[in-house]
């Protein structure tokens, strides 16, 4: 099967096209990933530049760089690429990549839908890139942009609005592709139950995507027709509520951060079996994990908003569904350690992020639980300690999934072995670092320090110091990996199609670098 | 890949690189840009989105063109069809839950956010600002906002244009429905009448809504800018007619197509998308009747 995939490359049939015309019209899934995968860590860059901004201002009391607008600005600005730039884009280009792969087809289902995604993300981008140099700037109300304070933005308002309108429809595009692709273009044999992890982790996150991304198109058009329309949805005169916006929101945006974190669950439950030697322990109550972790996403979102006078009754709700979650979570965390015990474990660079993501976002995860008891998080809400938070779920809990994924998979994409020495240094120096940024922001929470502001108090000074250096750390760290990528696109030892000696499944079988075309008839399974 | 025999059962059939992405995209970047230069009053505005417009237009025109050529040309398998299937169920449950976040809110400002606002409950802290203010639906809110300067307006009644509306509609899906099993049963005839009879009363749906938006707006004083009430009012009914028109050209398309002799019984994918789609608008119409304008 594996010849006759290559035989027919070089029959000189459909080989790619030559220069840009490939990544402007290609609509084959590698070249989409792979376009996904450096849209973004360049996002990720990009982004990552501008926290560094905002680090160096907190980096001492006062206003010492940028002015108060702007730091709100640039403060959304980041979130909002990070999240729809960076974290999910960079987990749709690794769909495009293995799942096809893994599941023995062909291509994704609906190949010319796939490449409209990618460029809607990529122009939609633009459009939110270009706020931040309209009159007025960009919005700076924060990621969640929260009425009234985001009607105050200036022309980029609308601008803003409309990018996440397409970025929306680039998601849901995106996800319809991965439902049909998981559903019907598996090689027979492949039953549901026997489908890598990694792939029923995309399955669930496109539901969820499919499911919350309207409600939040939904909610920054009411904004939009409130701001234009003269209409009342969060203007209490006319009988609207601003609460209703964060209700809305928070429909969307607690799904949202499962979004970006169960396709790092499954690249996880794909590599910890790799380098343990093991096969995952439990496959299927993982599989009921991310299901039920989905399901319950839906019914937490006003964890986010204790502190606007719900009434008693919601608050305890939100609270006890919230520490729910913690359940099926604990079962995968559990069964990733089971996972471990007594197997043989080697430390390549993929190994290593996957295991400081089992701590750090299990980290994460508990302060979570904290913040999610209703009285507690009176104190906690929007203090550095949700910043706390948020970024160890997202950095060494997402972030540094996705790093263990391309370090899994880079081989067989480019067909050359990286120089792991390298791989464990950047390990090094961005496990570190992270927790020098990180963990610190804890303390400052607790003392007190509220989020979004560009000065604070002296006592707070110590600790944004310290939280300051490792960012640089962090940062520079990461061109380390670029430079580790671009090597290794360039050249190197070559690797075999296993490339790992314990991995196994369907995208182990087909040579590295994978032809342009592989399953061209669907593979036997063994 | 492009291997795929031209014969139907056979290999999955994949597209060869295709240019219509890109330019769908920049398309809408287009006409995105110029939405918002024209709500920023810039005086291009209009000029960048009716050139949006256009190549959006083109995006539709060629991108389904090639895909009905493909499909005449036998490239789809049962396999391609199942995935277009799919490819629509769940385009149409993210519609869904796009009006799930619009009837949340109304549900959300009738069962709390008014009634807090009129002094109720352990949130009534809220009715503090307004004394005075009496909680009821409809309402335009405390400062009774709206054009005319008393602060009234007139309710959009239900059994009147509205209920007369419904009945349009759900014929629709009945005659969209007979008009299926023609094609089923190979009753051409038939299933171009009835096909024709469903966009023309969905047509007539639309220009009753029209007429009934400029009663609202001019003579009951309900706009957008009417409070909660006129939001959510037009807002709702808003986004629901623009999805009757989509639904009533697509079903434009599919007549024209039939009338090219298009679609066999067995199979015809894109009749029954646009089914699917129809009675979508449909459902989301009683839903609307029922908490927009009934109760
Ligand atoms: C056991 C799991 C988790 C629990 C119990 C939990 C709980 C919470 C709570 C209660 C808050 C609100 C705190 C406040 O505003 O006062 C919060 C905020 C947040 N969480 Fe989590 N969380 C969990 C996992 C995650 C994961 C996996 C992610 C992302 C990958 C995440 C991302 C966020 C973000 C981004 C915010 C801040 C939103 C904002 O206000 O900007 N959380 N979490
Ligand atoms: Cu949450």
């Amino acid at each position: 099967m594996v010849e006759a995939a290559v035989a027919m490359d070089h029959a000189g049939h459909a080989a790619p096209a030559r220069g840009l015309t490939r990544w402007l019209t290609s609509t084959n899934h590698k070249d989409i990933g792979t376009l996904y995968l450096v849209f973004a860590l360049v996002m990720f860059l990009v982004g990552g530049a501008m926290a560094l901004l905002i680090r160096a201002e907190l980096h001492a009391p006062g206003l010492q760089l940028v002015n108060p607008g702007f730091y709100n600005q640039i403060l959304t600005v980041h979130a909002l690429l990070m999240v729809f730039g960076a974290v999910m884009p960079a987990t749709v280009g690794l769909a495009n990549w293995m799942i096809p792969l893994q599941i023995g087809a062909a291509d994704m289902a609906l190949p010319r839908l796939n490449l409209f995604s990618f460029w809607l993300l990529f122009f939609a981008s633009v459009l939110l890139t270009s706020t931040l140099f309209l009159p007025g700037g960009a919005p700076a109300a924060g990621w969640t942009l929260y009425p009234p304070l985001v009607l105050q933005s200036g022309s980029a308002f609308p601008v803003a609005i409309f990018s996440i309108h397409l970025m929306g429809a680039s998601s849901i595009m995106g996800a319809i592709n991965v439902i049909v692709t998981v559903l019907n273009m598996r090689t027979p044999g492949m039953t549901l139950l026997k489908m890598p992890l990694f792939c029923w982790a995309w399955l669930i996150t496109a539901y969820l995507l499919i499911a919350v991304m309207p409600v939040f198109a939904g909610s920054v058009t009411m904004l939009l027709t409130d701001y234009f329309l003269a209409t009342s949805f969060f203007n209490p005169a006319g009988g609207g509520d601003p609460v209703l916006y964060q209700h809305v929101f928070w429909f969307f945006g607690h799904p949202e951060v499962y979004i970006m974190i169960l396709p790092a669950f499954g690249i996880v439950s794909e590599i910890i079996p790799t380098f343990a030697r093991k096969p995952i322990f439990g496959y299927d109550s993982m599989v009921y994990a991310i299901a039920s972790i989905a399901f319950l996403s839906f019914i937490v979102w006003a964890h986010h908003m204790f502190t606007v006078g719900m009434p008693v009754a919601g608050q305890l709700f939100f609270m006890m569904a919230t520490m729910l979650i913690a359940v099926p979570t604990g079962v995968k965390v559990f069964n990733w350690t089971a996972t471990l015990w007594r197997g043989s474990i080697s430390f390549e660079p993929p190994m290593l992020f996957a295991l400081a993501f089992l701590f750090l976002f299990t980290l994460g995860g508990l302060s979570g639980l904290m913040m999610a008891i209703a009285p507690v998080d009176l104190q906690y809400h929007d203090s550095y300690f949700i910043v706390a938070h948020f970024h160890y779920v997202l950095v060494p809990g997402a972030v540094f999934a996705i790093i263990a994924g391309v370090y899994y998979w880079l081989p067989k994409w480019t067909g050359h072995q990286y120089s792991v020495r390298l791989g464990q240094w950047h390990f090094w120096l961005t496990a570190i670092s992270v927790n020098v940024m990180f963990f610190p922001q804890h303390f400052l929470g607790l003392a007190g320090m509220p989020r979004r502001i560009p000065d604070y108090a002296t006592p707070f000074a110590d600790w944004n110091a310290v939280s300051t250096i490792g960012s640089f750390v962090f940062g520079f760290a990461q061109l380390l990996f670029v430079w580790l990528v671009w090597r290794c696109a360039r050249g190197g030892e070559r690797a075999t199609a296993q490339v790992w000696d314990g991995a196994h499944g369907l995208e182990w079988t087909v040579p590295s670098p994978p032809p342009y075309h592989t399953f061209a008839t669907p593979p036997e399974l063994r | 890949m492009s291997h795929a025999e031209p014969s139907p059962g056979s290999a999955y059939y994949f597209p060869h690189g295709s240019r219509l992405p890109f330019y769908g995209s920049a398309s809408l970047f287009v006409l995105m840009a110029g939405a918002a230069a024209t709500l920023n009053g810039a005086a291009a505005g209009g000029w960048i989105l009716g050139l949006g417009g256009v190549l959006l237009a083109g995006l539709f025109f060629a991108w389904f063109g090639q895909v009905i050529r493909e499909n005449q040309a036998g490239l789809y398998n049962d396999q391609v069809d199942r995935s277009f299937r799919m490819g629509m169920m769940w385009f149409i449950f993210s519609e869904v839950m796009f009006f799930a976040a619009f009837f949340g809110a109304l549900f959300y400002t009738r069962q709390f956010a008014v009634p807090w606002l009129g002094g109720e409950g352990s949130k009534g802290l809220a009715g503090l600002l307004w004394p005075e203010f009496e909680a009821g639906w409809p309402t335009n809110g405390p400062a009774a906002l709206g054009p005319r300067a008393d602060g009234s307006f007139d309710v959009m009644k239900a059994f009147g244009l509205p209920a007369v509306n419904t009945m349009l509609l759900l014929s629709s899906g009945l005659t969209v429905t007979i008009a299926h099993h023609a094609l089923k049963s190979g009753q051409r005839a038939l299933l171009k009448l009835f096909l024709a009879l469903t966009f023309l009363l969905g047509f007539s749906f639309l220009s009753i809504q029209v007429y009934e938006y400029g009663h609202a707006w001019h003579e009951l004083g309900l706009q957008t800018g009417t409070g909660i009430y006129g939001s959510t009012f037009f807002l709702l009914t808003g986004f629901h007619g623009l999805h009757v028109l989509i639904g009533a050209i697509m079903l434009v398309v599919i007549w024209l197509r039939c009338l090219k002799g298009h679609f066999t019984p067995r199979q015809h994918f894109a009749f029954e998308a646009v089914a699917w789609y129809w009675h979508f608008v449909d459902v989301v119409w009683l839903g609307l009747f029922v908490f927009v304008y009934w109760l």
